[in-house]
């Protein structure tokens, strides 16, 4: 049974950000691929196909111990259900509600044997809408899911907001979620391809960490990666941090002693996994020619060798922390002690 | 080796009846399939994926419920009739009871037709699964957190069997005194009726998407493991505290069983496609197919156990003569 997995992209972001505009426009393209669309309620979709489902989200938690683990129980019959009809499609698009979490969508790709042998997660992509994200980050911890959790993140509405507005709260998104990809964008106008089959969760694809790698093909856009006002400064919307605010926290350092630091991950995603959301890492491995790269939501952790270091590359180890409740000082001197 | 007429139906086997003796296939493509003999006729019977289908108790009628809302009866000349219709939804689950009773799970609605009227019930989640008692007009729908046992033929409120967790699969032990269901964790959950006593049936590597009642109901064989799995339904205390028989392993995970109607015989599916008859009593097994590339998805024995109809996930399908 050696079929390829079918990619899917779980689209969220609260009502009124623009996912439904995002959705008509890659079921509407000119493309010549199919997707299956996956949504709560017809709504506003535009388009009328076969293959746009209506599901009601059930949450399915999981007796194995876990406690975090939930599944969305309703996407494992969706994708059987898919899966028996004879022509192919191309991937499958999930919609998740304005109040959702992201975690049980992407845990029930990695939970479930039979839907893990037939589709894959390719990424998760937020829409934010710019003028009203700041107020929903302060009321909304799904606000902050939706953020933390993303692979990409379109920051939507630009012509609603000042230039300064926009930075100010690109700012916020990234001091929370370090290496997702931000597109600013009217009316969700982005080409589909930096939407559509990112593999983000795909370990052979994790090349770098920093988001403005973007598999070579950035040259040409014209936003954004760097703060155009330079270095460092004062995130002056100090506002509404709340203690258990959804952060990142980024690590570097050497070579890894594999003894410490694969025990290491394995713990503190199990006694910290309800807080992390994401987790992601490319490591240097005490003797070993071979980057390994890692990722994680939750306490589910997958870990691999991926390429050899390149001459030219420097042999550097990174992890980034995405979640509640870090203690940025306890993960960095946990971190520092597995250094080879 | 017993005789084997295989077709290339090119569409996922969701289920395989006999109808009147003739063997039935039901399709992802949404066709019904009808094999008499050496030829293989095709029925548009969906216009999507047949997602559940259950012949009717008499033996006459495959009913099927699709993803295109609609649901049918099909008999054993490829007459098509349509029972029900619920416009962009999907018909997750069907079954058939006493008294041509027909039940259909559409999210989280159930309805039941029975001597010409309809029931609806309403449901707080989505159904995992229906099955009518053998006698009687009762139906257990499968839910999050056990199983809700409706009298259809009544408003009385249901009647809970609760278990904590997601329950799929459902059905009653033939003389009706038992509710086994299959669990999104690899696990078998049973219910008692006169005591409401609870049975775990765990230890599965993989979910269980297939149980069938041996003989006079002495065992359930089940699917999800690497052999079939049989527990003892015939001591006083049911399957507790007993061991199952483990029938025929191998290195790949058993997807499908079927039970003869008569012998005490299991014909079991795998993931590989192989198929094989295994005897209970002395665990003598019978090769009937060679491994292929795709899982068995369907399976059933003919009323006087004489052939096995199969199916796989690629859509390869036929009747093996087992004599």
């Amino acid at each position: 049974m050696a079929e390829t997995q079918i990619p899917v992209t779980v689209l969220t972001g609260y009502l009124g950000a623009g996912k439904t505009t995002l959705l008509n426009r890659i079921l509407s393209e000119n493309h010549g691929k199919r997707y299956a669309v996956v949504v709560n309620e017809f709504g506003e979709i535009g388009i009328d196909n076969d293959l746009i489902v209506e599901s009601d989200e059930e949450i399915y938690e999981m007796n194995n111990g876990c406690v975090c683990c939930t599944v969305r129980g309703d996407l494992i019959r969706v994708v059987e259900g898919l899966m028996k009809r004879p022509e192919g499609f191309d991937g499958i698009l999930v919609e998740t509600t304005g109040l959702a979490n992201p975690a049980p969508v992407a845990q029930t790709f990695f939970m479930d044997d039979e839907v893990k042998a037939r589709a894959r997660l390719d990424a998760v992509v937020t829409v934010a809408d710019a003028k009203n994200l700041a107020a929903r980050l302060a009321d909304a911890p799904e606000a902050e899911e939706q953020i933390g959790f993303a692979d990409v993140i379109l920051l939507n509405k630009t012509d609603l907001v000042t230039p300064e507005e926009l930075a100010g709260i690109e700012r916020r998104i990234r001091a929370m979620n370090p290496h997702a990809v931000i597109h600013r964008t009217e009316r969700c106008a982005i080409p589909i391809e930096r939407v559509l089959d990112r593999g983000s969760f795909d370990l052979d694809r994790i090349l770098s960490l920093d988001p403005d790698f973007l598999d070579g093909s950035h040259e040409d856009e014209h936003d954004h990666h760097h703060d155009h006002d330079g270095h460092d400064h004062h995130d002056h919307d100090h506002d509404h941090h709340h203690d258990n605010a959804v952060t990142s926290v980024s690590l570097r350092g050497g070579d890894l002693d594999p003894d410490l630091i694969f025990p290491w991950i394995s713990r503190i995603t199990q006694e910290k996994g309800p807080d992390i959301l994401r987790l992601k890492g490319i490591l240097a491995v005490k003797d070993d020619p071979d980057r390994y790269v890692v990722q994680g939501v939750h306490m589910i952790i997958e870990g691999d060798h991926q390429r050899a270091w390149r001459d030219d590359e420097k042999r550097e180890s990174r992890l980034v922390f995405i979640g509640r409740n870090l203690d940025e000082e306890k993960l960095r001197t946990a971190f520092e002690a597995c250094l080879a | 080796m017993a005789t084997i007429r295989e077709f290339p139906f090119g569409a996922f086997v969701v289920e395989t009846a006999f109808i009147d003796g003739v063997a039935a296939f039901a399709l992802g493509d949404g066709t019904v399939r009808l094999v008499k003999d050496a030829a293989a006729e095709s029925f548009l019977v969906h216009s999507g994926a047949i997602l559940s289908a259950v012949p009717t108790l008499d033996g006459k009628l495959l009913v099927t419920g699709g993803d295109d809302g609609r649901v049918a009866a099909t008999d054993a000349k490829g007459e098509v009739k349509l029972l029900a219709e619920h416009p962009r939804k999907w018909v997750d689950h069907v079954a058939t009871g006493p008294n041509g009773a027909v039940a259909r799970a559409v999210g989280r609605q159930v309805f039941v037709t029975a001597g010409g009227n309809e029931k609806t019930f309403d449901l707080p989640r989505a159904a995992g699964g229906l099955a009518f008692a053998p006698k009687g007009l009762r139906l257990a729908v499968a839910r999050y957190d056990g199983v809700s046992l409706f009298f259809a033929g009544t408003d009385a409120p249901p009647v809970e069997l609760p278990w904590k967790g997601a329950h799929l699969t459902v059905i009653f032990s033939p003389d009706g005194r038992n509710v086994v269901t299959a669990m999104q964790e690899n696990a078998l959950h049973g219910w008692r009726l006169d005591d409401g006593k609870d049975m775990r049936m765990s230890g599965y590597p993989a979910k269980t998407r297939s149980l069938a009642w041996t003989a006079k109901g002495r065992f359930l064989a089940t699917s999800g493991a690497n052999a079939a799995i049989l527990w003892p339904f015939h001591f006083k205390d049911g399957p507790m505290g007993k061991q199952p028989v483990q029938l025929a392993p191998r290195e790949v995970l058993v997807s499908r069983v079927a039970a003869h109607p008569k012998r005490e015989t299991v014909a079991i599916g795998y993931q590989d496609g192989m198929i094989l008859l295994a005897d209970i009593a002395d665990a003598k097994e019978t090769l009937l197919r060679r491994p292929g590339e795709d899982p068995v998805s369907a399976l059933a024995f003919d009323a006087k156990g004489n052939r096995l109809a199969f199916g796989t996930e690629s859509g390869a399908g036929g009747v093996i003569d087992i004599g």
